[in-house]
């Protein structure tokens, strides 16, 4: 697997593995046979392995959801995909209300080892329903474990661990860096669960995930030029979160800042902001900040620049952290 | 004339009343029959069925018990040990008739009320109390009996019994599915989705719509505008209506069904007509909105009298059988009574089981925390 691979392809390459080593992985979502999926992330699996497990659904997200629970029930593990995130929702009750709680109602006697992949969050100048962040409607239902990687490599690892978890995984693909090339090594190098810190610093700790790593390794870049040394952590788990590496960071740097592309109010920055101060308060030189989308629907394409958090925002961010 | 006294008809309804005549929800066409309400024996020329008198004799037993079980069930709520209870009363020859129907590698996805078929299928009818006593949600293992987990949320396991056929389908395996679900439950959107999935992946799944003609207080008017069986026809597979008040015809119709679902012709749906005697559930006050006249009709249709009927009509069973089924009952009464009142309440720690198969550092956290504050409490000042 060496060389540059796209987060894309690296997700491709995480399915056909997923689909050589056990033959009761099935895939399952809408177009995702000859078509490979709108994004192409199932490119090429149906002609090589079939249509009984890359199967293209009727168009259906809770017909999807729901009967791959009763797939699973039958021992298949099976890796659905939800088009866009903003149409999971239909298959929400099938997701928070059957198959996060399934495991536990039969305490314990059966096992629901599903993968719902969902493209996620903006920046791609799509219409409206293509580019919202819902994690934390999922991080908030016990039962569901919610991940999201950032480059190539975690992107493989991460479905690859994903689908061999006997728990449900809501697997969040960040959309926009989908194109985004890297290197995909021979091995996980982490447990599925663990945050990395993906850049080390002294002065104050960014906390992102998905889609926004990329923004906060950039912002940290920008920040070295005034002589700000930033450390970036990627989350890659929303739930469970690895607050020992976080805490670590932050009691380290003495700040804060969280940043997602999901609006703050509520939002997983909320719970990280609430449970680091909980922990590191006699160590904190700021209040733990938050950078993310406003409390209102996804704009326009047009203006979605406005509504993303960019260098700036979490630039300034860091100005207000630092002048506590 | 048809065509202006219907518009009349429209124009009469008050809005939001939909008119059961009109919707012909309420009578009773193309309904396959084996056993008159007077207990006669009829043939049906496309479902026959050759039942030996033991089977006779069987059947009328787990009506019995099951009615028995569910009457304990009732009192055991009215008298504080259950928290709700959802009573099957009425409907013992749907759940009877097509639970026996199923084999061994078979599996059934329930509501919440299909105690009768849970009973076929073998589960300790202890096991159902759970969940109304408050002490589990669900608390059995489904794949023991082929029996799935009770299911609240209207229509939900229709999906997972379309998936679960599926998945029988893809192992090449011979067995079908049976998915439980009501009138009301018909509206919804993922009984319709599973009927899109079974039909274009023509799984072995059979969609058992015990229509006992309410939906709490909405009667199958609200739900439908044709006959639930003929909505299969939209999907492309058969829909089969059967009086679901008798035990012998729901036999052979969901005999019949699971047949062609196994045999690869696809899914197949089975309204079963039959009526909830009692109340939707022990919650519920039926004198709100349905008459006692509607209630009084239908027990003129009684599944238990009917087959009696014919056991005694055709000198298939004597008193002393009679009196071993009603003392049988007694048996299962007590024990439910005294199994349900022993039934301890959880450990508080059940929270923090199995919420994941794998571990969960919040989880684990999260119980550290709460047995710590437990802990506080022990060893210090009681009263
Ligand atoms: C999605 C959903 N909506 C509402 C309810 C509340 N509810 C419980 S039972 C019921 C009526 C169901 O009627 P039907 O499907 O005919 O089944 P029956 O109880 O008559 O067997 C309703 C509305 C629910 N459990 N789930």
């Amino acid at each position: 697997m060496a060389g540059q691979l796209s987060i894309a392809k690296a997700l491709n390459g995480a399915l056909r593995k997923s689909l050589e080593s056990d033959p009761k992985t099935v895939l399952m979502g809408e177009d995702i046979g000859k078509l490979g999926g709108v994004f192409r992330i199932t490119d090429g699996l149906q002609k090589d392995f079939g249509d009984d497990r890359v199967i293209d659904t009727p168009l259906a997200e809770s017909g999807i959801v729901g009967t791959a629970i009763g797939l699973a029930l039958r021992g298949y593990r099976p890796v659905v995909e939800i088009q866009f995130d903003g149409f999971v929702y239909p298959a929400f009750d099938q997701i928070v209300s059957q198959l996060a709680k399934m495991h536990a109602r039969a305490l314990g006697h059966v096992k629901m080892p599903i993968t719902v992949r969902i493209p996620y969050g903006g920046g791609i100048g799509a219409v409206e329903h293509h580019s919202e962040s819902h994690e934390a409607y999922f991080a908030h239902t016990a039962g569901l474990r919610v991940v999201s990687p950032s480059n190539a490599h975690d992107a493989h690892w991460m479905l690859r661990q994903s689908i061999e978890s006997d728990d449900p995984v809501v697997f969040l693909e960040p959309k926009r860096r989908y194109w985004d090339k890297g290197e995909v090594g021979e091995d996980p190098l982490l447990p599925l669960h663990a945050a990395r810190i993906v850049r080390p610093g002294t002065d104050a700790t960014l906390i992102a995930y998905g889609p926004m790593v990329k923004v906060c390794q950039e912002a940290a870049q920008a920040a070295e030029e005034d002589g700000r040394r930033l450390e970036v952590v990627d989350l890659r788990s929303l739930s469970p979160v690895d607050f020992a590496t976080l805490e670590e960071s932050v009691k380290r740097t003495g700040r804060g800042i969280v940043v997602h592309e999901a609006p703050v109010f509520l939002g997983l920055g909320a719970e990280l902001a609430a449970r680091l101060t909980e922990r590191c308060f006699y160590h904190l030189e700021a209040p733990i900040l938050r950078v993310g989308g406003y409390h209102a629907p996804y704009p326009p394409s047009r203006v979605e620049e406005t509504y993303l958090p960019d260098l700036d925002r979490v630039l300034d961010a860091v100005d207000r952290a630092l002048a506590f | 004339m048809t065509v202006k006294s219907t518009s009349r008809a429209r124009k009469k309804a008050a809005p939001g009343v939909p008119d059961p005549a009109r919707a012909g929800v309420g009578a009773e066409p193309e309904l396959v029959q084996l056993l008159t309400p007077e207990g006669e024996r009829v043939e049906h020329p496309e479902f026959p069925l050759t039942v030996t008198p033991e089977e006779l004799r069987s059947l009328y037993r787990d009506l019995v018990l099951v009615r028995r079980f569910d009457a304990e069930a009732t009192s055991l709520q009215r008298q504080g040990e259950l928290g709700l209870w959802a009573s099957l009363l009425g409907q013992e020859a749907a759940q009877v008739g097509s639970g026996r129907a199923m084999r061994a590698g078979d599996y059934a996805f329930p509501t919440y009320r299909e105690h009768g078929v849970a009973w076929c299928r073998d589960v300790d009818p202890l096991n159902l109390l759970g969940m109304f006593r408050g002490v589990n949600n669900g608390g059995w293992d489904p794949n023991e009996k082929n029996f799935h987990l009770y299911t609240i949320v209207i229509g939900a396991q229709t999906l997972h019994a379309t998936g679960y056929a599926m998945g029988i389908a893809k192992d090449g395996a011979d067995d079908a599915v049976i998915a439980y679900f009501g009138d009301g439950a018909s509206s919804q959107g993922d009984v319709n989705e599973a009927f899109t999935f079974a039909s274009v992946y023509n799984s072995p799944v059979v969609f058992f719509c015990q229509n006992n003609q309410w939906a709490i207080s909405e009667p199958t008017a609200v739900q439908t505008r044709i006959p639930l069986y003929r909505r299969a026809s939209g999907f492309g597979f058969p829909g089969v209506r059967v009086d679901g008040n008798d035990v012998l015809a729901v036999l052979a119709v969901t005999r019949w069904a699971l047949d062609h679902a196994r045999t690869g012709q696809g899914p197949v749906l089975v309204e079963a007509f039959t009526y909830r005697m009692g109340a939707h559930t022990t919650s519920d006050d039926p004198t709100r909105y349905r008459q006692s006249e509607e209630t009084e009709s239908w027990k003129a249709k009684d599944p238990i009298l009917r087959l009696k009927a014919h056991l005694e009509k055709e000198g298939l069973a004597d008193e002393a059988f009679f009196a071993a089924v009603e003392a049988e009952s007694e048996t299962l009464g007590l024990r439910v009574r005294e199994g349900v009142r022993s039934m301890p309440d959880p450990d508080p720690t059940l929270i923090f089981d199995h919420v994941y198969s794998e571990p969960h550092p919040l989880v684990d956290e999260e119980r550290a925390e709460y047995e710590a504050y437990a802990a506080s409490f022990e060893g210090g000042e009681h009263h």
